[in-house]
């Protein structure tokens, strides 16, 4: 064993650039044996190219990675996990087709008869110890796809466990599980802590870091800001050093006054997703919907938009009941929805920030059926200089966008098409604190020029912060209407838990 | 559920404009070049008017198919739409049957009904779209025979074959009538709100119709125009051999493709152009003229431009990633 037996990895010096850019400037990294250690930064710190160069998916410009105190010299991701260093990515590498067992061994498959045959039932029964180690109740002959998000999540862990892995990298692992899995998720990371395995975790979720971590590693624009232990470093400091000023209160002060009522919900319901759903909401007002994963949130805000079907009840917009059977019908009725889904039901990669944001009214920039470039343009720009969407231009492709930025163009786009209430679905989520404020400042405009708001999110101190009024499901029924005085982080979970 | 294999994550840096759009066009110009300097035919008046008239039909049907693979479809039935058009037309068309605006408004009426058709089923049952065209492929073609009793209908009008056959100021029709056919795309895909959904509907489905847009209609109206556009090739082949053939247009759908392709449009949908498209069909007439002013066999060029469709695929993708970088 080597001087610095207790450091499984150190990092000095780490600098890459992209195109002359630089993202990564100078960066170190210390990482004890069973530690875990969160990585923080709001998004284009480098987190994550600093991840990338780790598992040797980029090779870095200048600077020394010491793994076991040997310099890793690894430009190759076979050889990043042969070492022990595996990453569970934000978005799950699977392949849907396959069970389970296959997944955990993809490229490791065991062989017999001189390596030519498929071990299925060898794989199947190393799969069936690594589940139950990590407390997984499904089979692992079960296809891919049929698993919800968390246990895609936990079946990559158990990958991660089953190559040896030394340092388990977690990219935002909790951003599509419920409160539930995220405390099994936790058991986990504790039973990996004892067995001396190293957990690099990256999230935006300050409840969930000083839950989990033991020590605190800051990047900003690409450089190393500080290394803190969690006790040591309390929430407003860490934002400071994220943010590089101070935030002091993340919620901004509501100054909007609560109009006439102008959607009233009355007891829809979706056979087998929610039932006996009835709120309303005033102009100027936000509504908050709480519950915990699967408690059919989305499921409503979707009925509304008219992306599904509901089966009974009736949606009233000021007073005259509507028929919504398609997202045209809502959005001809003034309802605009910004999905939980950014990337699937948000904005379209290929096309330009331009023609993403006047996409839903583009109508209102057509003469004799041809567009007319300059009035899309003109209402594009006004639009990106309202909401402070920083691209290059507005001609740059919306793939290229910064997760928050890429919100704002979502928000755009349904705000050209003037609705009057508009249905937020998660609308911080996977964004950094700066972005985040942004948007809750926005909400406020948006309520003080009388637009209905209501906010769908799973972290209970935004709906606190935001809502006027707070809706509570449980199991897809609706437990609570609280008002702002009424609710509390803990009568909502009690509400939220309610069977 | 798209994301299981995207990439692990993009860089947010702009992705620099690689020579990707204009590496094709490039590619055009330094072939036209290579042939002139090697052939002293090549770069001729009457050769070139010999080229483009060549290429007006698989251009009409890869401008046509180019709509339809942007929103991420495919069409298989181009070529049997060809014949069944071919045959309409050329029936009407005999002298003194009716006036020549009669069988080219069938044809044309057949073609976007062809078309329709395929679009109903697209949208109405999800079965996806190179199923379904594979399967009027086939129906198409046996109507085709059907309708001409397997048979070639000859004895067409004078005005007829003016179509395919005839000059305006020295320039031949096809040539005129590729021209408007790619100048009315081109808008239609660049000005229009149609054009704009297109892309919409190939580049996130879902994304678009959480946008109020109408998914099925666009999908609907790109095989509409494409039924439209094969039935205008078909008029135009049969006006050329003056004959109505069961069996015209047989493969024709996979030049067409191939033209598309080779122009950058995207098979996974929500990428490319017109002006791609067209160098893309212009590039595939000018190599097999090239090869044949020089003498080779059929065979070989065969061999060549396949290497081409796969080449031009492959560069696109070393552009892309080369700017990603």
């Amino acid at each position: 064993m080597t001087l610095h037996s207790d450091y499984i990895l150190q990092v000095h010096g780490l600098s890459k650039s992209f195109s002359g850019v630089k993202a990564l400037d100078d960066v170190q990294l210390n990482l004890r044996r069973g530690e875990v250690h969160a990585l923080m930064g709001e998004n284009g710190a480098g987190k994550s190219t600093f991840m990338k160069i780790l598992i040797g998916l980029l090779t870095p410009d200048a600077g020394e990675v010491l793994f076991e105190g040997n310099e890793l010299k690894n430009s190759d991701v076979r050889e990043a996990l042969k070492q022990g260093i595996s990453m569970i990515h934000q978005e799950i590498l699977i392949v849907p087709e396959l069970t389970v067992a296959q997944n955990i061994f993809l490229g490791r498959e065991s062989t017999q008869w001189f390596s030519s045959w498929l071990n299925d039932r060898d794989i199947n029964q190393q799969a069936e110890i690594l589940l139950k180690q990590i407390g997984l109740d499904v089979s692992p002959k079960t296809k891919m796809k049929y698993l919800s998000v968390a246990e895609m999540q936990m079946v990559e862990i158990a990958k991660a466990i089953s190559n040896n892995a030394k340092v388990i990298i977690m990219d935002e692992p909790t951003s599509a599980i419920s409160d539930k899995e995220v405390a099994t998720l936790f058991g986990i990371i504790k039973d990996l802590k004892i067995k001396g395995v190293s957990v690099i975790y990256i999230s935006h979720k300050m409840d969930e870091i000083y839950q989990i971590a033991d020590m605190i590693t800051v990047l900003r624009d690409g450089k190393y800001i500080g290394t803190k232990s969690a006790a040591e470093l309390d929430r407003k400091s860490l934002i400071t050093m994220m943010v590089g000023r101070e935030i002091n209160t993340l919620f901004p002060e509501k100054s909007a006054s609560k109009g006439e009522v102008v959607l009233s919900i009355k007891n829809l319901s979706q056979r087998g997703k929610f039932e006996n759903i009835s709120f309303d909401v005033h102009a100027g007002e936000v509504v908050g919907i709480a519950g915990l994963m699967g408690a059919g949130r989305t499921e409503i805000a979707r009925a509304i938009f008219g992306l599904d079907a509901f089966s009974s009840g009736e949606i009233v917009l000021k007073g005259h009941k509507i028929t919504i059977e398609s997202p045209r019908d809502a959005i001809k009725n003034g309802i605009g929805y910004v999905s939980e889904d950014r990337k699937g039901v948000g904005f379209i990669p290929a096309l330009s920030v331009k023609h993403n944001i006047t996409l839903a009214s583009l109508s209102n920039h057509t003469k004799a059926g041809m567009i007319q470039d300059k009035s899309e343009s003109a209402v594009a720009t006004q639009m990106m200089n309202d909401l402070k969407i920083k691209a290059s231009g507005m001609d740059q492709k919306v793939t290229h966008l910064s997760g928050g930025n890429q919100q704002k163009v979502v928000i755009g786009k349904v705000l050209l098409a003037s609705p009057e209430i508009i249905i937020l679905d998660e609308p911080t989520r996977g964004i950094d604190i700066g972005a985040k404020f942004e948007i809750y400042k926005l909400i406020n405009e948006l309520t003080t020029k009388g637009i209905a708001v209501v906010v769908i999110s799973s972290e209970l101190p935004e709906i606190l912060g935001m809502s006027d009024r707070i809706v509570v499901l449980s199991k897809g029924k609706q437990t609570a209407l609280l008002s702002r005085e009424e609710a509390t982080q803990e009568t909502i979970m009690k509400y939220a838990m309610l069977h | 559920m798209n994301n299981y294999f995207t990439q692990l994550g993009n860089s947010t840096k702009q992705r620099a404009r690689g020579m990707g759009q204009y590496g094709i066009f490039i590619a055009f110009v330094v072939i036209c070049l290579i042939l002139s300097l090697i052939t002293p035919k090549f770069l001729t008046v009457s050769n070139w008017t010999i080229i483009v008239t060549q290429v007006s039909i698989n251009a009409l049907l890869a401008f046509g198919v180019t709509f339809v693979i942007i929103t991420g479809g495919i069409d298989l039935s181009l070529g049997s739409m060809v014949a069944v058009t071919g045959i309409v037309a050329s029936l009407l068309a005999h002298p003194d049957d009716y006036p020549v605006i009669v069988p080219i408004l069938a044809g044309l009426l057949a073609g976007v009904f062809m078309g329709a058709f395929n679009g109903a089923i697209i949208t109405k049952s999800k079965v996806p779209p190179f199923i379904v065209t594979l399967g009027t492929m086939t129906i198409g073609r046996g109507v085709a025979l059907i309708l001409s009793k397997g048979r070639p209908v000859s004895n067409l009008s004078d005005l007829f074959n003016f179509i395919g056959g005839g000059n305006i100021l020295g320039i031949p029709f096809p040539i005129i009538v590729l021209i408007l056919a790619f100048v009315v795309c081109s808008l239609v895909l660049k000005k229009t709100i149609l054009g704009r959904y297109i892309y919409a509907v190939g580049g996130n489905e879902q994304a678009a119709k959480a946008s109020g847009i109408r998914v099925n209609k666009v999908k609907m109206a790109v095989y509409t125009i494409c039924g439209g556009l094969a039935a205008l090739a078909g008029i135009l082949l049969t006006s050329r051999i003056t004959t109505g053939q069961p069996n015209a247009g047989a493969g024709f759908e996979l030049d067409a493709i191939a033209a598309a392709i080779i122009g950058g449009t995207s098979t996974s949908g929500g990428t490319g152009t017109m002006t791609g498209t067209l160098i893309g069909a212009l590039l595939i007439g000018v190599i097999s003229n090239g090869l044949d002013l020089l003498n080779v066999t059929s065979y070989y060029q065969q061999v060549v431009m396949g290497a081409i469709i796969i080449g031009a695929v492959v560069l696109d993708g070393w552009n892309q990633s080369a700017a990603q970088r």
